[in-house]
């Protein structure tokens, strides 16, 4: 068991989210950066799926009370274990009694904390991720808070084959504070005037302070529509880019509703998802480049293979 | 009219049957739904059917998007001959006006109607469940006799209670939790519409015929 001693930001529990329920209105949910998310389960000899933490502009202090290997992911914190300090992106021993800590540290905004076996908590809705906003998920649907125990299932390997390993440098997103991410056009850029798609694929845009788990507001140039801004309702994705009558553009993320009425001008690509989830709102900003479906798609393979193929041990 | 495809990202497929809400295009859009439901292949993560849209997400890395654009192709082509879809029929009773149901009177008056009139004209129309979205467990119905089309609150109300029935335009729905909402209140159903740990966890699904019943009118 790990039990919390404080947390603060957005410390929630995640996994890959609720797939399945969405036409029945539930949000995916699931981490935000799902790279990260991953990569620190498969550190710890986890499938992909399993529940962990996600720190969201916070920091969170915890004590084992039983021996354990974590892996710390993600961006914006920075890990102690006991006494020593570890890099983010490797697996570690922790004996009962010590305390783990992601404290805040650098530039990000999202970071993850596995546990070999993974935590175990009922799932609802066939999942573990927290929906803030529907009160369910997690643990009882709220962000984590001092005095929580979570349960740690048990891992499959042994502790001393899981501890001390590491993603190669070359498989981690290349995390920045202005990223160019990639995107598809459509399915409604033809809502928009051809001037203003140029802007889109031309123009930084700031990262407003109003984004949260469910969406990244955008600032800068407007982008007007030819016709009207309303759409009927229609399905919704994470990286979907809408835009309404104000003309600032809305990334979907996380927690964003199934449907929505909004003309999408383009979808940030899987791969540079994790880029832009990782902008500080308030402070940084971010530029979108054109590609292909197949582009993309081939993009994300490569991304995933590499992470897959780039854990190797770190002594 | 052939439905278009188009890529909503690199991990979704949009199938366009139209862009206005209508009933008939709208019950295409459940047929070939269940139909894909049905013949679903690997890599097929979840449909999510909307008013004049079916969505397909996919995991790119287990398929492209030629590959699942060429497989929905292919079943669209079955569906025209399989249009014999049998859509489940939920009956919801009702408690209309009153404190169930606020806003019945101001809808009877802006309409020259008796409250027993639009009471009636609610229960006397099976509806079909268009989509679901908004909350959780939220039905989007339709659609209403069109002589109840009535434009939605000037500004929503901040918490309208679970289990109220609502119209807007030509829809009627029915708030699964206490949320915030901007449509017209006429009733509520004692029935449960979400409930997250339950085995059955939604009352409705999409493409489902829903039938209101009349449980009791209130001054």
């Amino acid at each position: 068991m790990l039990e919390v001693i404080e947390a603060s930001g957005l410390a929630t529990i995640q996994d890959l989210g609720r797939s399945g329920w969405g036409r029945f209105g539930v949000p995916l949910s699931g981490p935000m950066d799902a790279f990260a998310f991953q990569a620190a389960n498969l550190l710890v000899g986890n499938p992909f799926n399993m529940a962990a933490i996600e720190i969201g502009g916070g920091e969170i202090e915890l004590r084992a009370d039983q021996d354990c290997v974590i892996a710390a992911s993600g961006a914006g914190c920075s890990l102690s274990v006991y006494t020593w300090e570890f890099s983010l992106w490797d697996s570690c021993l922790v004996r009962a009694g010590w305390k783990i800590h992601l404290k805040k540290n650098g530039a990000g905004m999202w970071a993850y904390l596995a546990v070999a076996g993974g935590f175990d908590i009922d799932p609802i809705l066939d999942s573990r991720s927290t929906y803030l906003r529907g009160h369910f998920g997690g643990m009882d649907g709220r962000v984590l808070q001092s005095g929580d125990k979570l349960k740690i299932a048990k891992p499959k390997s042994s502790l001393s084959e899981l501890s001390a390993r590491t993603l190669i440098q070359d498989a981690r997103p290349a995390y920045d504070e202005s990223p160019t991410v990639e995107v598809i056009l459509g399915p409604q850029n033809d809502c928009f005037t051809g001037e203003s798609i140029k802007i889109f694929l031309s123009t930084l845009y700031h990262v407003s302070t109003s984004s949260d788990r469910m969406g990244y507001r955008l600032e800068g140039a407007a982008l007007n529509h030819s016709g009207s801004a309303d759409l009927i309702s229609e399905g919704m994705n994470i990286g979907a880019i809408q835009v309404p009558a104000d003309g600032q553009p809305i990334v979907m993320m996380a927690d964003c509703a199934t449907t929505g009425g909004y003309p999408k001008i383009a979808s940030v690509i899987r791969a540079d998802l994790s880029l832009l989830a990782q902008c500080t709102p308030g402070k940084d900003s971010v530029r979108f480049r054109e590609t292909t479906v197949e582009a993309a798609q081939e993009k994300y393979r490569t991304m995933m293979g590499k992470m897959k193929n780039g854990i190797v041990n770190s002594e | 009219m052939k439905p278009k495809l188009l890529p909503l990202g690199d991990s979704a497929l949009l199938i366009q049957f139209g862009d206005q809400i209508d009933l008939e295009i709208n019950q295409r859009i459940h047929a070939l739904d269940a139909l894909l439901r049905a013949t679903a292949i690997i890599g097929i993560i979840e449909t999510v059917p909307a008013y004049a849209t079916l969505l397909v997400h996919y995991d790119p890395l287990m398929l492209t998007y030629v590959q699942i654009s060429d497989w929905v192709n292919a079943e669209m082509d079955q569906v025209e001959s399989n249009a014999t879809r049998k859509p489940r029929r939920i009956e919801v009773p009702v408690r209309y006006g009153g404190a169930s149901g606020p806003d019945l009177e101001w809808v009877a008056a802006h309409h020259h109607l008796s409250i027993a009139d639009v009471v009636h004209l609610h229960t006397d129309q099976t509806y079909t469940v268009y989509m679901m979205g908004f909350t959780p467990g939220f039905p989007y119905m339709g659609k209403l006799h069109s002589t109840l089309v009535t434009p939605r609150l000037d500004s929503p109300r901040l918490s309208v209670r679970a289990g109220s029935v609502a119209i807007a335009g030509e829809q009627t729905g029915i708030y699964p939790i206490d949320s915030p909402g901007g449509w017209r209140l006429v009733g509520w159903t004692p029935l449960c519409l979400f409930d997250p740990s339950g085995a059955a966890p939604f009352l409705f699904a999409p493409g489902d015929e829903v039938r209101f019943t009349v449980e009791a009118i209130d001054a």
